[in-house]
């Protein structure tokens, strides 16, 4: 693989916080390496703000390698960038060429208010797992982990769904800023398995609801969720929450209590 | 303080199923009015802060990132031990306990790593019971695979995605809890310092991270789920937050640090390839089970690895150690690959890597998957996509991870690999009660420094950081509030509380009032190259009293020039980053003075003038064989404490992988 260096110019959205108006500023960005990640080009970027006594651009970021969800940037209009089922902190710079131009904007959703610059709110996520997202089970309640054998095609369709890592892309791609894939893969991981049966009529209605509340639009099948989710989480467990939802509506037991 | 570890008597497969017979308990009223503080959501936390909750404990969580669900156990790849035996190959809750106290060069506690092997079996029920879709044979039941420094396969997995998995079920658990109202999540915090009342931990400052402001919170007992430090070596397999502040604060609030200098370096890790390089991947161990580590026996061979012929490669792994082969524990392979590369053998363009190669394993899969398609007289091309197959099935994601790092294709071409700080198995000394010598503190998971002595096994830490918050403080904890039921929640208006807050209001402004030329960043940058240099994969007492003298003139220097843009009531990274990097310093100084102490080497912990004749690490029994616990005494002064370490059931002999 040939290494080579480029100079960028950098479009990215700037906002003080969430009372303000932001808008784009412009940053040239010089010598930077085809072998670093996305990321790091900002690191080398805030190093020069900062040595000129400006302000850095703040940014989500942890793990790096692609799986705490936290990194979160809309790339030239697409959320993580070009690559597919990737995050942006697993980009790099290959994918780009000297003299080019790039836009970087935060998640955009009514659901993710911006916090400062490409830093935006995503606790309504925590809200909605909250609402079901989970088995109820107490600590020390379990019985021998072989005692309930499960297909393994089940275990591994759940564990596929599982693999959501809770970005916020699905949102960000979506023109509706609908959360269906979000709520739908963890629907379908605990749908799937036998441990999650007992509460998935009342899971499914009360993740919905909560959904709703927090502001995310409906989903009118666009597909754009997928198209941008950086683990692969399928649009068939869009239509398996479907189903979900209406056996719930149709048993009339989903109102009730979660846990 | 005399140091007490309070492990109960009697032999070791009863102590901890006499504790619980005997510790005190709380009733569900009274636990409805007691208050407990988790800092950190990983594993330990996570699970620490749902099991209490649903005990009926007040409980209050915190994390540095936007969601509970981001802490860095995510991160953890390849699997979680146990000792369920249901591989029929030997395992035993007793097997488990000699592998983790001989794979961490005994200097271990026997009681709580026995502790560790009896609950392993628990923690997996729980987490199939919550949820975590482990991988399955056909049969429907789970899966094993084999670890480094075992002989059996008693690692459960998920793909490369183990501790996600593990994590989303702990957060699920924590969720609940919160939509219960027995848990009060904050995001976005940052723990500041430790509030003592009448010598005893009872409660917090945190910073709110968006808005800048400090904030007091009362808690009858604190308990620190914090992490490891590894990022005081800048580069490491951390994510970018991981940081020693919670930790560090306790322990100049008196609590003692346990072997600071015992450090994980991963042996396979994706190698550095720049000056801009912010972090290291970890490929998992797992692939240790099928991929074969070499070198070029020519020295400074530039040929590509495919023009290297069979009988041209150094298997150096498999030489060396027949017994394990790739499968020696990590601190043993790392240095193995240290010595190879220092010794000019090294690959790749930094020649500071090794290769870890699948073309025996594609091969090997690709025939066994041609048998099972009943098709034994395909081509090499043939079986070798077929093979290519069964690869991807078991390691995908980690061999996409690679290729979207480096641009090479694994499936291709070996992997090149090279060992990264990745863990640390020191960290803050506690009792068999997971309680600091801070009375009310306690400790769990990577952030405590009890279960892996030296060198932690692979697969381990998942299985600590559950035990300690589903089994361990669920009793332990009960078993000291038992006696705090008289005590009435106090305001965050006490003295203490104001005092606390005023200290770390004057340290921010301070930090902010120094406004000189050099970044945060730089200085993180500096203080990893002297701790990679002196203070890593090996010691010596030369680079190590260098080392100390040079962190010293760092601190001076980050105190004098750091600049801080931005303000502080607001979203500023920089600000809390610089406090990080403030603590890291201090660490680091420990750190070296902990190595240089330790006239040994034992796990990861190799002193260059410790060694055998085939540079295996030499252990000194008679003068080493205790856990330093280090006391804070004012800034760059630590007295010593010795924890001495007693084997009743195993005993120690001279670690052999051969």
């Amino acid at each position: 693989m040939q290494h080579y260096n480029m100079n960028l110019t950098l479009k990215v959205w700037k906002q003080k916080n969430n009372k303000t108006k932001g808008g784009f500023e412009t940053y040239p960005v010089k010598n930077v390496s085809s072998e670093m990640s996305f990321l790091e080009m900002f690191d080398v970027l805030n190093e020069q703000l900062v040595s000129e006594g400006k302000e850095p651009i703040a940014f989500d970021h942890d793990c790096r390698e692609g799986i705490c969800g936290m990194c979160s940037m809309v790339i030239n209009g697409r959320a993580h960038g070009p690559w597919s089922q990737n995050t942006t902190c697993q980009l790099h710079m290959r994918a780009y060429k000297d003299g080019d131009t790039i836009t970087v904007e935060p998640w955009r959703a009514d659901a993710f208010p911006v916090i400062k610059d490409l830093v935006v709110d995503r606790t309504g996520f925590d809200r909605i797992i909250q609402a079901g997202g989970f088995i109820s089970v107490n600590t020390g309640n379990a019985q021998d982990a072989n005692a309930l054998p499960i297909d393994k095609q089940k275990a591994d369709e759940s564990f596929a769904a599982a693999s959501c890592i809770g970005c916020g892309a699905c949102v960000a791609a979506c023109p509706n800023a609908s959360a269906m894939l979000f709520v739908s893969a963890k629907v379908s991981h605990l749908a799937l398995l036998p441990q999650g049966d007992p509460e998935r009529k009342s899971r499914a209605f009360n993740m919905v609801n909560q959904m709703d509340t927090e502001g995310f639009g409906s989903c009118t099948n666009i597909g754009a969720c997928e198209a941008e989710c950086p683990k692969g989480i399928s649009l068939e467990n869009i239509a398996r929450l479907n189903r979900e939802y209406i056996g719930s509506m149709m048993s009339g037991s989903s109102v009730e209590g979660t846990a | 303080m005399p140091l007490n570890s309070k492990i109960p008597a009697g032999p070791i497969d009863s102590k901890w199923k006499t504790y619980k017979a005997t510790c005190k308990l709380v009733n569900p009223a009274n636990k409805r009015s007691l208050e407990v503080i988790v800092v950190g959501t990983g594993l330990a936390g996570a699970s620490a802060a749902a099991s209490l909750g649903e005990m009926g404990y007040k409980v209050k969580a915190f994390c540095f990132q936007d969601s509970p669900r981001r802490a860095h156990s995510i991160a953890a790849q390849g699997g979680i031990n146990a000792a369920k035996n249901y591989q029929n190959d030997g395992d035993s809750t007793y097997r488990l306990f000699y592998d983790t106290i001989k794979g961490g060069d005994y200097r271990a506690r026997e009681g709580n790593v026995h502790r560790l092997a009896e609950v392993s079996a628990n923690i997996i029920d729980q987490c199939v019971a919550a949820g975590v879709p482990f991988a399955r044979e056909y049969g429907g039941l789970l899966s094993n695979r084999s670890f480094g420094g075992t002989q059996v396969q008693r690692t459960f997995y998920a793909a490369g995605q183990t501790g996600q998995q593990l994590l989303i079920g702990a957060y699920q658990g924590l969720e609940r809890q919160v939509s219960l109202g027995n848990v009060e999540m904050h995001s976005r915090h940052e723990m500041l310092e430790v509030v003592m009342v009448d010598g005893v931990a009872r409660g917090i400052i945190a910073r709110d991270l968006v808005t800048g402001k400090l904030e007091r919170h009362f808690g009858h007992a604190v308990l620190l789920c914090t992490g490891g430090y590894g990022n005081v070596f800048y580069l490491s397999t951390n994510a970018m937050g991981s940081n020693v502040t919670a930790a560090w604060k306790a322990h100049k609030q008196g609590a003692y640090f346990g072997n600071p200098c015992f450090t994980q370096i991963h042996p396979t890790c994706i190698p550095v390839s720049g000056d801009h390089q912010s972090k290291l991947t970890l490929m998992s161990e797992s692939l240790r089970n099928d991929g074969r580590i070499w070198v070029p026996k020519q020295k400074n061979d530039q040929r590509k690895p495919s023009e290297i012929k069979e009988e041209e490669r150094d298997y150096y792994l498999e030489r060396r150690y027949p017994a394990f082969g790739n499968l020696v524990p990590r601190d043993v392979a790392s240095r193995a690959a240290k010595e190879r590369c220092d010794a000019g053998y090294g690959v790749g363009s930094s020649k500071m890597a090794v290769y870890l190669d699948f073309g025996a394993a594609i091969e090997r899969y690709g025939k066994i998957e041609a048998n099972k398609q009943g098709k034994p007289n395909l081509s090499k091309e043939e079986i070798i996509v077929l093979g290519k197959g069964v690869v991807k099935e078991k390691y995908g994601n980690l061999f996409d991870m690679y290729e979207k790092i480096t641009g090479e294709n694994p499936y291709e071409m070996p992997m090149r690999i090279y060992p990264a700080v990745h863990y640390t198995m020191g960290g803050l000394w506690v009792d068999y009660e997971l309680m600091t010598t801070v009375p009310g503190l306690y400790a769990l998971g990577e952030a405590n420094f009890s279960d892996h002595g030296a060198n932690r096994l692979g697969a381990s830490a998942l299985m600590q950081g559950l035990a300690d918050g589903y089994f361990v403080i669920p009793y332990t904890l009960g078993n000291r509030l038992a006696d705090d039921i008289r005590t009435k929640a106090i305001p965050t208006d006490h003295p203490a509380f104001v005092a606390a807050e005023k200290e770390v209001s004057d340290r921010i402004n301070k930090l902010m009032s120094i406004k000189g030329t050099e970044s945060v960043e730089s200085f993180h940058k500096r203080l990893g190259k002297i701790m990679w240099e002196k203070c890593g994969m090996a010691r010596n007492e030369k680079g190590l009293k260098e080392a100390i003298e040079e962190i010293k003139a760092l601190r001076k220097e980050f105190w004098s020039n750091v600049r801080i843009p931005g303000d502080i009531d607001e979203f500023n990274p920089e600000l809390d980053k610089a406090g990080r990097v403030a603590d890291f310093i201090e660490l680091g100084e420990l750190m070296c003075i902990d190595a240089l102490n330790r006239n040994e080497s034992c796990g990861g912990h190799f002193r260059e003038e410790y060694q055998t004749e085939e540079g295996e690490a030499l252990r000194d029994d008679e003068k080493f064989m205790y856990v330093a616990a280090w006391e804070y005494k004012g800034e760059g002064q630590f007295e010593l404490h010795k924890e001495d370490l007693n084997y009743e059931v195993v005993h120690p002999s001279a670690r052999s992988y051969k």
